[in-house]
């Protein structure tokens, strides 16, 4: 199995001193299915943003998909990001005023490919995450449940090699959230490698592996087949 | 592999392909830049209203003066360039008066590229409506000579009646130029105005002539009675000629030699065409100050722009976030926000070109002038809107370009 993120000795320092990352190792590997898990403060939003390549550490190494982030510019890092990483935020973060199979081919603006192709594989991915029936409907248009779904789809329209999913169900009830973390247990069985973050311990005793954190630092690991 | 539905050559993570953002094509970033204006209707339409008034006054400023100019050379085509009128030149010993030879009409038609000539003769003489008038309430008319050719050489034509010919020229006949007529208050041929000492009969009324304003104001009698009747003697006093285009340079030079070979000096050469084309030329230099008011609409316009650009990226933080997630480079970022500003700008530059055109119509239709929008004008006002799209999207672009990526992550 190949590794798909490898992060050594990561720290990550605020301005003004915060220490939101302490230290972090993390090995994960192309296919699995990880959480994690910690409460409020512990560095899993940071954690997400520096594995994700939207923040640098302030010391450590970091790769994702085989590239070293710290030789990379802007434009090469956005590359990596267009190619080999999706998204997933609790508010979605879709474009209201345009239509599901639009706010999914948003998903490969970045990507070099045609805008008809982006079209057609959108429809494809809204299939894929059972909202086939509902291209046209606008963001205001949809559920919660759904919205996520979108949001899942685009994020997943590109096949990247990681799918991050911040916190997905937090701003979902407890039906939508199960639908959720269902299409993610779907495509996990798939082959996608996507790490879940969430304070919600349930939510992540579901998942094959758990990654705990506080204060920063990781202080469990269930395991990584990787290693 | 990878968390998609779609097969992809399969590559290890661990050595992936070189990485490489890809590029926007020209249509991605036109709906890119155009998404935020397409979302906010009413901001769009008030944050360009600006600039589009600024590029409305300057097209229609431009416009107008360039209708006027237009109208005067159209009138001056009509008209011609090509008349050339001498007068006797002012004596060099005082008390003296300088004459032009009697023969001066017939030399001038002879030069090279003439194509005729004609002349006028003041007449020591007054014209009143009846013999009741005192002889010194002249109304400012003349009373001249003409020569037959004179009407043909000054591309005049008769109102009502008819013009001197050989029968009439040698009888108590007047033409009467227009203003001449409405001072006596002749209206029909027919009419008899008191001369020097008898009743002449009005045969002809002239339409107005532009270039020759003497004549509009001459009472015309034939030159043979001029002599007969009221003791004129023969000296024409204004030899009009008409050459062709091509040659008016050269006769001017010649013609006072050809007049007078003895003492050219005594002969003065006048183009009448000319205070119309000083004239047309002052009415192309437009109002300096409108335009600056212009100025002033489209600055403050641009100043607009950026505002509504400044507030447009910190309302889309999130989205920018997105975007940068997505795999958004800075550039591309910054492009998106330029263009957003450019097509904000560039819609109150049409608007404002279209405004200035249509305000220039109606000035030109209501007064009788060719509608002129000069190209120049429409393009400037094109290219002064880009550039202030540019200049007003370009800080807030960079800004959009430096915000940090895990903004999109926060919770909205
Ligand atoms: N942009 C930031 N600037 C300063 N401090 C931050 C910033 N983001 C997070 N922090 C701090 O870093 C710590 C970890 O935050 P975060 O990674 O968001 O944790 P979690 O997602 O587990 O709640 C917290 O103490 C938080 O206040
Ligand atoms: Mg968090």
């Amino acid at each position: 199995m190949s590794t798909v993120v490898a992060l050594n000795g990561v720290t990550k320092e605020y301005p003004g001193g915060v220490r939101a990352l302490d230290g972090v190792d993390l090995t994960v590997g192309q296919g699995e299915l990880l959480a994690i898990v910690g409460p409020s403060g512990s560095g899993k939003s940071t954690l997400l943003h520096i594995v994700g390549t939207l923040d640098r550490p302030t010391t450590g190494s970091v790769a994702v998909a085989g590239h070293d982030i710290a030789e990379l510019s802007d434009r090469k890092l956005s590359a990596l990001r267009a190619q080999h990483i999706g998204f997933v935020f609790q508010a979605f973060h879709l474009v209201p005023g345009i239509s599901a199979q639009d706010n999914v081919a948003e998903g490969l603006l970045y990507s070099g490919l045609p805008r008809s192709e982006r079209r057609r594989l959108a429809a494809a991915a809204l299939d894929r995450v059972g909202l086939a029936e509902r291209t046209g409907h606008r963001p205001h248009e949809l559920s919660g449940g759904q919205k996520q779904r979108v949001a899942i789809a685009r994020a997943l329209v590109g096949e990247p090699d990681l799918l991050l999913a911040d916190e997905p169900t937090g701003a979902l009830d407890t039906a939508s959230g199960e639908t959720v973390m269902k299409l993610l247990h779907d495509l996990h069985q798939d082959g996608a490698t996507i790490a879940v973050i969430t304070h919600d311990t349930e939510i992540a005793e579901r998942l094959p592996r758990q990654v705990r954190m506080r204060d920063g630092q990781i202080v469990a690991d269930t395991g990584s087949g990787a290693l | 592999m990878s968390a998609g539905t779609r097969e992809r050559p399969a590559h290890g993570p661990a050595h992936g392909p070189a990485l490489r953002a890809a590029r926007l094509s020209l249509r991605d970033v036109a709906h890119v830049g155009s998404a935020g204006l397409r979302s906010r209707p009413m901001r769009v339409v008030l944050s360009a209203l600006g600039i589009a008034i600024g590029i409305a006054t300057m097209i229609a400023v431009v416009g107008i003066s360039a209708s006027s100019k237009a109208q005067l050379l159209r009138q001056l085509d009509a008209l011609g360039t090509n008349l050339l009128v001498a007068t006797p030149g002012d004596s060099m010993f005082a008390g003296e008066t300088v004459k032009l030879p009697k023969e001066a009409v017939g030399t001038v038609g002879r030069i090279d590229g003439v194509e005729k000539a004609g002349a006028t003769g003041d007449v020591d003489a007054t014209v009143r409506r009846s013999e009741k008038i005192p002889a010194d309430e002249t109304a400012g008319i003349a009373v001249k000579a003409a020569t037959e050719s004179l009407l043909e050489v000054l591309r005049g034509k008769v109102a009502t009646g008819t013009w001197l010919n050989e029968a009439n020229g040698r009888y108590p006949a007047v033409v009467l130029g227009h203003v001449a007529a409405q001072r006596l208050g002749v209206t029909t041929p027919g009419q008899q105005v008191w001369v020097d000492n008898r009743y002449f009969t009005v045969v002809g009324i002239l339409d107005p002539l532009p270039l020759s304003p003497e004549i509009e104001r001459s009472a015309l009698v034939g030159w043979s009675a001029a002599q007969q009747l009221l003791g004129y003697d023969g000296h024409p006093t204004s030899v009009y000629e008409r050459s062709t285009d091509a040659t008016v340079h050269d006769v001017r030079k010649r013609m006072a030699g050809t007049i007078n070979p003895r003492s050219p000096q005594d002969v003065l050469v006048t183009d009448p065409s000319s205070a119309l084309q000083a004239k047309a030329a002052t009415e192309g230099a437009f109002s300096s100050l409108l335009l600056g008011l212009g100025g002033i609409a489209l600055l403050v316009g641009g100043v607009g722009v950026a505002n509504t650009m400044i507030i447009s990226v910190l309302e889309r933080r999130y989205e920018i976030g997105l975007r940068r997630s997505l795999g958004a480079t800075r550039g591309q970022i910054r492009i998106q926000f330029v263009t957003e500003s450019l097509m904000l700008s560039g819609l109150g530059g049409l608007a404002g070109v279209l405004l200035g055109a249509a305000a220039t119509g109606v000035y030109a239709t209501s007064g009788g002038l060719p509608w002129v929008v000069p190209l120049w004008a429409v393009a400037g006002g094109f290219v002064s809107t880009l550039l202030i799209g540019t200049i007003a999207g370009l800080y807030p672009a960079v800004r959009a370009a430096r915000l940090s990526p895990t903004l999109a992550l926060h919770a909205a």
